[in-house]
């Protein structure tokens, strides 16, 4: 709930007609690297992050995003120090922090524990690209008890039928695959994807968020009106690896207004 | 069985959404065939014309005479047509994929016998194929890679993670992620989500429900104990699911010990204590993971058992006391194979040399009244590499030396 309502606050800002969330591997290259371009994000106006946990298999993931969950592990970094980062972020900022994982991670952790802390740090949702709302039971009632919004997803593979049953399950707002395959590839919007958000904005009063593929502000001018929300994945991540941390701020500040 | 697809606490369908449709078309096709009784005669006639069905059991005498125990038989899986029990799931599967209409197959491999299988089965009903396998298999298995490039299929070393049997298993599921109205993903093993664990445990059931008749046909009782090395263990439950109702056969199921359970370089599951419950790659099982849920790095000699997970049906009856669990190490299994290559003019696959080696060790211990099965899930043809370089063979490396000089020229 409380996640849903910062959304809907944020847009009903001045000359805020769509949200940005971005997306962070942590311990990729480093934390401290983490820290440096979250920092340029906040300052640049991002209204979410969602902090991924690195797991050994990450298989909704593509090529970029699995080499820096690869990598990531090879520095060591372990849950405990993923979980004190984002203790750290949502001390430090004023904004929306999310994690996103895999569903063995929390299940390691202890699922009640992993929604205990969380709750306590701050954190607003998570993402778990591999726990249909069919396997996760346990895991919905503690979003309720908790106050933490279990991100669902929608894909354009979704009938309306299926996105009904989701919202029902679904809180803060749902997440739209912009289209078929793993994160990172670009996506092309064209008057199918038109068809498949209309699909969505159709079977939920949460807010849209889209992502997948999207990198440029032609991308987000063309979700404005459209999507409440657009997703900057593999593109700062990418942008990190080529031109670091500090090219992320002006990449940021570029994709709105 | 509570919920469909658990058995036990074990199992589920952990799938992204995108792939819920996909999953629930591919339920009712399967519960259909399941149901249809021509759809299992048609199986049936596809391999004993296509496939050498029944494979025939055949009686070690001479190790049986030597280890001076059980009389030992041996499920002759290696005789089906691609040399191992994998044709058993994947002739149904293909079968599946017409009746589904699709056009394409995928599918992961480890040691290559999979793979080959499934390029076959395309290769056959005229479909596109593409095969991922982990770029350490790659190496290990290369003839395997050579025939699946040979039959058509498009193979694709995975090099992310491992680069071993999970990771193309990732790689399988991120190309179905992105396209799956036409494509089937045949899943090599009894594991992923369900409907695969008891779809694969269903076609390779053939290996059970022969073997019963044919046990008691020629040595006139029950096994004492039946032994199947487990990957993810398709053999194993195939030739187990003739054996679940008469208690007084043991099934003792026999994974990679590498190079022993205590140097941490293994893929025993179930048989050490270095696993724990998980989630991954679709299913809900005991994996080799670190306290944090990251999977190990696993070890075997051989590709086919060099797994973090195992099937989830297997694990439940492990947790039921069903199926006794062991290991067999990297020198137990090449011991194993020389004696049955030596004794019997047999060659096991490394994977089913692990069956082999354990038999071998308990075979004494009971009486040569009893008899014991062995079943040997595929030939060794394809480890060539692997089985000459641990014999160290001196004219296999005088000849191989020719070779690359002949190419390198
Ligand atoms: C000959 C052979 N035996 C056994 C296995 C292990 O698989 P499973 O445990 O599913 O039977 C393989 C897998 O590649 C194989 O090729």
């Amino acid at each position: 709930m409380q996640l849903e309502q910062y959304i809907k606050a944020e847009l009903e800002k001045p000359e805020k007609d769509i949200l940005l969330m971005t997306h962070i591997v942590l311990g990729y290259p480093s934390l401290e690297v983490n820290r440096e371009v979250i920092q340029q994000m906040v300052d640049n106006g991002v209204e979410l992050i969602e902090m991924q946990i690195p797991f050994s298999e990450p298989m909704a993931d593509g090529p970029t995003i699995v080499q820096a969950n690869q990598e990531a592990l090879e520095t060591g970094i372990s849950v405990a120090d993923c979980m004190a980062f984002g203790k750290e972020m949502c001390a430090t900022h004023d904004i929306s922090f999310l994690f996103m994982t895999y569903y063995n991670i929390i299940y390691k952790y202890g699922v009640e524990n992993f929604f205990r802390k969380s709750k306590d740090y701050g954190i607003t949702g998570f993402i778990i690209p591999d726990l249909p709302p069919e396997e996760g039971q346990e895991f919905l009632g503690l979003a309720k008890k908790y106050e933490i919004s279990p991100i669902l997803i929608y894909a354009p593979t979704s009938t309306d039928e299926r996105m009904q049953t989701l919202d029902s399950y679904a809180d803060g707002f749902m997440y739209c695959i912009a289209r078929k395959g793993v994160t990172g590839q670009q996506t092309d919007f064209d008057t199918e994807f038109d068809h498949y958000i209309g699909r969505c904005r159709a079977a939920t009063n949460l807010p849209l968020a889209v992502g997948f593929g999207i990198s440029s502000r032609e991308d987000i001018t063309y979700l404005t009106g459209k999507a409440d929300i657009g997703v900057i994945g593999t593109a700062t991540i990418n942008l990190v690896n080529n031109e670091g941390a500090t090219a992320v701020g002006p990449f940021i500040k570029g994709l709105r207004g | 069985m509570a919920t469909p697809g658990y058995y036990g606490k074990w199992g589920g369908a952990f799938i992204p959404e995108v792939l819920f449709e996909t999953f629930k078309e591919l339920n009712i096709a399967f519960a259909a065939a399941k149901a249809d009784p021509s759809f299992w005669q048609e199986y049936l006639d596809l391999m004993s014309t296509y496939s050498c069905r029944p494979t025939p059991l055949t009686y070690a005498e001479n190790i049986s005479k030597h280890l001076g125990g059980a009389q030992i038989y041996i499920k002759r899986e290696d005789l089906n047509h691609t040399g191992a029990h994998k044709a058993n799931n994947v002739m149904g599967q293909g079968l599946l994929v017409k009746r589904m209409g699709k056009k394409r197959v995928i599918a992961e491999t480890g040691a290559g016998q999979h793979g080959v299988a499934t390029a076959t089965m395309a290769a056959k009903f005229g479909f596109d194929c593409t095969i991922y396998m982990g770029e350490e298999d790659v190496m290990r298995q290369r003839p395997n890679v050579f025939w699946m490039e040979k039959l058509g299929a498009t193979v694709i070393p995975v090099t992310s993670g491992t680069k071993t049997l999970k990771d193309a298993i990732n790689e399988a599921f991120r190309d179905w992620v992105t396209d799956m109205e036409d494509t089937h993903y045949v899943m090599g093993t009894v594991c992923g989500p369900h409907p695969f664990p008891e779809m694969v445990a269903w076609f390779q059931s053939i290996v059970g429900t022969e073997a019963v008749e044919q046990i008691s046909k020629f040595a006139g009782k029950l096994p004492k104990r039946v032994y199947a090395c487990v990957g993810g263990g398709s053999n194993a439950i195939g030739i187990f699911q003739g054996f679940l109702d008469t208690p007084e056969v043991e099934l003792v199921g026999v994974e990679a010990g590498g190079l022993g359970l205590d140097s941490g370089q293994h893929a025993a599951r179930l048989s050490s204590k270095d696993s724990s419950p998980g989630v991954a790659q679709g299913y809900h099982t005991m994996f080799l993971q670190n306290d944090d849920g990251q999977m190990n790095d696993t070890y075997s000699v051989s590709a086919g058992l060099d797994y973090v997970g195992v099937s989830p049906i297997l694990t439940d009856l492990w947790e039921q006391g069903k199926v006794r669990f062991e290991a067999a190490t990297d020198s137990e299994v090449m011991a194993a194979l020389d004696m049955t290559m030596k004794m019997e003019g047999i060659i096991p696959a490394l994977e089913s040399s692990h069956a082999f080696a354990q038999a071998y060790k308990e075979a004494g211990e009971l009486s040569p009244d009893d008899a014991i099965i062995i079943n040997m899930s595929g030939r060794g043809d394809k480890d060539i590499f692997t089985v000459a370089h641990a014999y160290d063979d001196p004219s296999w490396k005088e000849f191989i030396i020719k070779k690359g000089a002949e190419y390198a020229a």
